[in-house]
């Protein structure tokens, strides 16, 4: 066991998923929310040239994606140092 | 000089490039072949996963489909990013820490059972499979316009190159090889796109040129300009489309999850040192990625335009034949474009009404667009560089999985596990020519555009894989009973539908009588679905994994004591 108890297991359980689940409503709402299931609403706005959702759907998307896997990255690193699980 | 010679100069100084790499770089153990020793950087790792990723599909395929398809061709863009993302947070960390080569090592390990590792090393072969048919046509396309020769000559050309360059090295040259493979690729991309769009808007960047106003003092923007054009000529409009909305989510989901699902793709994270350089290669990747998959859509809407000005003429009354710009004819020898003047009126003429007279390919669009432009010819000779490498890249990994599923995992860890390591790489070896063949087949004979036949590889991965890895790292309780049940329902379901739709009964292959109206390229959405719901329901009625299997599950979960990848 590389935690100091089986709480800290828990709890660095618990909070790895809370932040998975949090990425993971952003990414669907980006993607399947604002580029397809929103997108006839959302391409009633324009934005710089594009309608708002066809933007989503071929560019806005992506650049969200990337965001949130460095945001993963991030948090990861700072959980596995607070329950010391890192690798030297 | 003329663009044949030019792109044998190009095409052949980058291929010095690689065979160099890989002759320096020559695998030596059976170790280095597969895993490339487990020490390549995260930043190394992320530019030849992004290599290995951005196949002829992406490269060639993906913006002339967008090009036809418009909006509904964002299922490509979403899908083949938005994969990362299930990839960085629910599995590559893991799987780095589980520390296996193989997908089916993983299942074979995390399911303790030989009928389980079988079941995924039959799903990765017949994934890769699919995947490679899709490669080879992309390098036919490509050598097929630059030789001057037909399509089925390019394929078998294209064939010999790949086999011959996978054999010098294993996953370590591919590694490095891939990083050059990666600058030639998206430098070829993306060098032509800011040349069209600043003649078409006098923006620099593709990003925010497509939806900039036109150059031409109208003061029109460039995609109302091409509703209006799309429309006038029996097309959707082009931010439109007019795929089902559930169809599109259901596309659009298969292509995600079966990126993350992939065993080529996946293999890649088993090479990194760390978890957490796991977790940042997938970050990497994913931004290398993106300049290509964030220039495509720019390329597909100028293109376009500029496809139905230089065919149509300004005035969409057509252009005659004998004035036909260079690309029409120069494309016609691969038998890629055709032109049947049906109104005898000598004038070329493409619509999607009974006024068409052009077929145009769309696998064309990308390799023709800097000929459709005017461009310099250097810029044309840089496209199909970058071509043959997306598709020698691609097509070096997915051998690498075919040929080590086959020797290691099939005959060395099930049929014959006294061979010795020379006979393992012999048999890696025999396994890779068979299936470049087969692959050169459905090369000639392709079942679908490049992009649509390599989304069915993706479908078949999204029924088969990803459910039992998902299970597997966040349901330790999962038993070998139902992840076998789920990965053989899954992929059993949506490889009948496809073969179904694609081969047996073609005719009926439209949204009529199309399950919910969802497509054969978004059918692996609904087959990972059978697949979680079969493997949890069969758990309901089984017994629990064992503990030593649970205690396993646990300790991948958290970073700490992940040593070098192993075989056993």
């Amino acid at each position: 066991m590389a935690f100091e108890s089986e709480d800290h297991a828990k709890a660095y359980w618990k909070e790895n998923l809370s932040l998975m689940i949090k990425l993971l409503i952003v990414w669907f709402t980006v993607s399947f929310g604002f580029g397809i299931i929103l997108v006839d609403l959302l391409n009633q706005i324009t934005f710089f040239g594009f309608k708002l959702g066809f933007w989503f759907a071929q560019q806005g998307a992506i650049y969200t994606f990337i965001v949130l896997i460095f945001i993963y990255i991030h948090q990861m690193n700072k959980l596995d140092k607070k329950y010391k699980v890192d690798e030297e | 000089m003329d663009i044949k010679t030019l792109t044998f100069i190009v095409v052949g100084l980058t291929f010095a490039l690689y065979i160099g790499i890989a002759i320096w770089a020559r695998a030596g153990s059976t170790n280095d072949f597969y895993v490339a020793g487990g020490g390549v950087p995260p930043v190394a790792n992320g530019m030849a996963t992004a290599a290995d990723w951005m196949s002829a599909a992406s490269f060639i395929s993906m913006a002339g489909l967008i090009s036809i398809l418009g909006y509904d061709g964002s299922v490509y863009l979403m899908g083949w990013t938005g994969g990362y993302v299930l990839l960085a947070l629910c599995l590559a960390p893991y799987l780095r820490k589980f520390g296996k080569f193989t997908v089916p090592d993983f299942i074979g390990d995390r399911y303790y059972s030989q009928t389980a590792r079988t079941v995924a090393v039959i799903c990765a072969i017949l994934v890769s499979f699919t995947y490679i048919a899709g490669q080879m046509r992309g390098v036919g396309v490509v050598f097929s316009r630059f030789l001057e020769v037909d399509i089925a000559t390019g394929v078998l050309i294209g064939m010999a190159l790949v086999y011959f360059y996978t054999l010098l090295g294993g996953m370590k040259g591919i590694t490095y090889t891939q990083v050059a493979q990666y600058c030639v690729l998206a430098f070829a991309y993306t060098v032509p796109a800011v040349f069209i769009t600043m003649q078409m808007t006098g923006h620099i960047l593709p990003q925010t040129g497509f939806g900039a106003t036109l150059a031409d003092g109208s003061g029109q923007y460039l995609l109302d300009r091409l509703d209006g054009l799309s429309t006038e000529l029996g097309f959707a409009a082009y931010t439109e489309g007019t795929k089902s909305r559930l169809d599109v989510f259901a596309i659009t989901m298969a292509l995600m999850v079966g990126t993350a699902g992939l065993p080529h793709v996946i293999i890649r994270f088993f090479t990194v040192p760390k978890v957490s350089d796991a977790r940042r290669s997938g970050g990497w990747a994913l931004v290398f990625i993106a300049v290509v998959y964030t220039t495509a859509p720019a390329i597909a809407s100028i293109t376009k335009v500029n496809i139905l000005n230089t065919l149509n003429g300004p005035e969409q009354q057509g252009v005659l034949y004998e004035e036909a710009p260079s690309w029409v004819t120069n494309w016609e020898q691969t038998g890629l474009i055709r032109w049947d003047d049906h109104n005898e009126d000598g004038r070329m003429f493409f619509s999607n009404d009974e006024r068409n007279e052009m077929h145009v390919d769309a696998d064309i669009i990308v390799l023709a667009s800097p000929e459709i432009a005017n461009l310099p010819n250097w810029v044309v000779a840089l496209v199909a560089a970058g071509g043959v490498a997306a598709a020698l890249s691609t097509s070096a990994g997915l051998l690498l999985v075919i040929s080590s599923s086959v020797s290691h995992d099939l005959l060395k860890r099930t049929l014959m596990p006294d061979i010795s390591d020379r006979q393992e790489l012999l048999y890696a070896r025999i396994a890779a020519g068979v299936a470049v063949l087969i692959g050169a087949y459905f090369g000639i004979n392709p079942p679908g555009f490049v992009a649509q036949v390599v989304a069915f590889a993706f479908g078949l991965a999204a029924a088969s894989f990803f459910p039992a890895i998902i299970l597997g790292i966040f349901h330790k309780r999962m038993n070998s009973t139902g992840a076998i049940a789920g990965m053989v329902v899954g992929i059993v379901f949506t490889l009948s539908y496809i073969i179904y739709f694609r081969f047996i009964n073609p005719a009926a292959d439209n949204a009529e009588n199309w399950w919910f109206g969802i497509s054969p390229e978004g059918i692996g959405t609904v087959g990972m679905l059978l697949n979680f719901i079969v493997a949890i329901t069969v758990l309901k009625f089984t017994k629990d994994a064992p503990n030593e299997i649970q205690e396993l599950v646990e300790s991948i979960r958290y970073p700490k004591g992940s040593g070098a990848a192993t075989s056993h």
